[in-house]
């Protein structure tokens, strides 16, 4: 199974860029509206996540729970074998142990998972994360400036950050929780996206030394040339990262849930961005250099 | 002949011995709470006293007392480690009464100076003379006598009732106890001490002197410690969690391996085989290193997998066009381990910076990510890179990889050079 050499993905990237522009604006509105869909890791209060072995129901539960002396309902979700608690408001110890021995009453063999967090905690993490994504992109700008040239670096940067926000987008559109394991689902894209982008550039730059590209027409073949060559390798490699994160997504537990949701949007959009953002955006670099050489031979 | 020989030899004492040690490593891979179950609390830590100061040496000895304390209530390898400048991290599994070790551990030391009481018997203090709060903050220091001994001064603020202590119990022992454990052997009072400064000597080793120094500050100013955080995960829950990500895991791989081999055929099992050493080496490294594995620990572990995937198919992509474009097999082989290799390369190197940055301004679950990811893309290197490539270039050389078909290349598509 091959692809034509001829397909002209520079010309599809003006589509994708448009597609990516998109959904960029509306992840901005929607962040900026509705923000996003915190769990109790950066909300104050607790989270009671219980195991049961056999299913009990709301009414069951419902005078278990009353007994806490909680000013606030709490907000509860009933799965199979499984019950999910959520306070608005941080139980102490005397009610975290009172609530287990209500519920255990319902189910002996019950085992629990309790979350309380001063969201300062998460928070913080979220905001180190951040800083540290974009200090790393300080150290990608160094390297690739050295082993290639600061257009990849900058191309590079773009579609890491664009994978990123787009999962950040995605989460924030569809009402998603977000949790702390999804910082670190974002951070395992941006990994992703970065190795994806640099094997596709090392093709460019490859064919960049064998032949001399006077026009732009000639830069442009050759991005669609390096993109055809590495297309098979990006697609399996997409194919079988994607596999690891989905079967992580459907057999992997509750709690890794949406931090395997997360990743298996990134690594679609990593693959993607690799493609139709990033050699594209490399071209459009390179493109007004030419330029500016036509225009002033005497600087270049 | 040779050739092929030392690659089955190879290839059969690797598989021996991962085989052999696999099972044993696995047990022996230390689990974070979110896959064992266990609690795990932050603490804020602040002076007892307003106006105290909170020093990096009380922050360590708080610490300390955390873990004395958590292994004292019989809990299973207590974690304590402190964070920053006020922080300490405490992480224990397998507790039964999870309130009653909270409650316990919130407590601040109490250090006692006591003397014997009437009826006690021999080796037994119970009387308390002198509590953390009486020494002024910060004097304990260690000294040395005119013998060039360690031993500690102290200054207590109340002068009065110390020299009516010194004077009651002159010739006498006066233990030190932090909670309720003695610390060291009991000192004797040798003088009447009106000043309010004594020192103490034993046949203290100068670390001791300084532990012992350093308990008694602490004692002084005991810091009040706040839970930030805490999570806690039932013991069964945890091994859900960890059964389902095992699973998930075993499928995905499996998937992966029979997607390489259908694939890229004979190169396509060399790959698998690679990627089986290059897992066996981390799960070894996790127990050399005593890496603790949580769920951001599987997370770099994927991605690590899909990177050593990647490395691979890379290689076999390029022979395979190298083929097509006519050149022999083994010329193929030559340059598509050379070209991949500087891809692969500077993807990994690239991502490595990334990581390392992580870990150099990360935190928490952030920095534990990062360290695995450094790991493995290291390990993937020299497993998927030099070790895959040297395989593949043992059997076209040994003559066993003789046919374009067993790269997956249809002779139809080779063009003639």
């Amino acid at each position: 199974m091959r692809f034509k050499k001829d397909m002209d993905f520079v010309h599809l990237s003006k589509y994708f860029f448009i597609f990516s522009i998109v959904i960029t604006v509306m992840g901005v509105i929607f962040l900026g509206f509705m923000g996003l869909n915190y769990s109790v890791d950066f909300k104050a209060g607790s989270n009671v996540d219980v195991s049961l072995s056999k299913n009990i129901t709301q009414d069951q539960l419902q005078p278990a729970l009353s007994g806490l002396g909680l000013s606030h309902e709490p907000n509860i979700t009933i799965g199979d074998k499984r019950v999910n608690i959520r306070y608005d408001e941080e139980l102490d110890n005397e009610q975290s142990a009172a609530l287990k021995t209500a519920i255990t009453k319902l189910d002996d063999k019950a085992s629990f998972e309790v979350n309380t967090v001063d969201p300062e905690m998460a928070k913080e993490l979220a905001r180190n994360a951040i800083y540290s994504v974009l200090l790393s992109s300080l150290g990608i700008i160094v390297y690739v400036s050295i082993r290639f040239e600061w257009r990849f670096a900058v191309a590079a940067i773009v579609a890491l950050l664009h994978d990123a926000f787009m999962v950040v987008a995605i989460f924030s559109i569809f009402r998603l929780e977000v949790d702390l394991t999804f910082i670190v689902a974002v951070l395992t894209i941006i990994g992703y996206s970065i190795n994806d982008t640099i094997v596709i550039f090392d093709r460019i730059r490859e064919n960049l030394r064998f032949g001399k590209q006077k026009s732009y027409e000639d830069l442009k073949a050759l991005v669609n040339k390096s993109v055809s060559q590495t297309l098979m390798r990006s697609l399996y490699t997409a194919f079988t990262v994607f596999i690891a994160a989905f079967f992580l997504l459907i057999l992997g537990g509750e709690s890794i849930k949406m931090f395997s949701l997360a990743m298996v949007i990134g690594l679609l959009f990593g693959a993607y961005s690799s493609i139709f953002i990033a050699s594209p955006l490399w071209l459009l670099l390179k493109k007004r250099q030419k330029v500016a050489v036509k225009n002033n031979p005497a600087k270049a | 002949m040779k050739r092929l020989l030392s690659f089955i030899i190879t290839v059969l004492v690797l598989t021996g011995v991962m085989a052999f040690t696999t099972p044993g490593l696995l047990d022996r891979v230390r689990l974070g709470l979110d896959l064992k179950g266990g609690f795990e609390i932050l603490y804020h830590a602040e002076p007892m006293e307003t106006g105290g100061t909170l020093t990096r040496a009380s922050l360590q000895k708080t610490a300390e007392s955390l873990e004395k304390r958590a292994n004292a209530l019989g809990t299973s390898e207590p974690e304590v480690t402190t964070e920053g400048t006020d922080r300490i991290r405490l992480k224990i599994a397998g507790v039964t009464d999870e309130a009653e070790v909270r409650k316990k551990m919130k407590e601040p030391a109490v250090l006692t100076f006591r003397s014997a009481a009437e009826g006690d018997a021999t080796g037994v203090y119970s009387k308390i003379e002198l509590v953390g709060s009486d020494f002024v903050e910060n004097a304990a220091e260690v000294q040395r006598n005119n013998l060039n001994q360690p031993e500690i001064s102290i200054t207590v603020k109340d002068k009065k009732k110390f020299a009516e202590i010194t004077e009651r119990l002159l010739g006498k022992e006066l233990a030190i106890y932090l909670d309720d454990q003695l610390l060291g052997s009991p000192p004797t009072v040798r003088a009447v001490l009106t000043d309010g400064k004594a020192s103490i000597s034993g046949n203290y080793t100068i670390d001791e002197a300084r532990a012992l120094a350093d308990t008694i500050n602490l004692g002084a100013l005991p810091l009040k410690l706040t839970e930030k955080y805490s999570q806690s995960v039932g013991a069964t829950l945890g091994k859900q969690s960890l059964d389902q990500t095992i699973k998930a895991g075993l499928v995905g791989s499996l998937i992966i391996l029979i997607f390489m081999m259908a694939m890229y055929r004979l190169p396509g099992v060399l790959a698998s085989f690679a990627l089986i050493l290059h897992t066996w080496l981390l799960i070894l490294v996790f127990v050399i290193a005593d890496f603790t594995l949580t769920l951001p620990g599987i997370a770099a572990f994927i991605l690590g997998i899909g990177m050593a995937v990647d490395a691979n198919i890379i290689t076999n992509e390029r022979i395979r066009e190298e083929m097509r474009s006519g050149k022999s097999i083994l010329s193929s082989v030559k340059a598509g381990n050379k070209t991949s290799f500087r891809t692969v390369m500077d993807a990994n190197v690239t991502t490595i910076i990334v990581a390392a940055v992580m870990f150099a301004f990360g935190t928490g679950a952030v920095k534990g990510f990062a360290l695995i990811l450094i790991v493995e893309i290291v390990l993937s290197i020299v497993t998927n890179l030099y070790f895959a490539h040297w395989l593949l270039t043992v059997l076209v050389k040994a003559g066993t990889l003789k046919k374009p078909k067993q790269f997956g290349v249809k002779e139809s598509d080779i063009r003639a050079l």
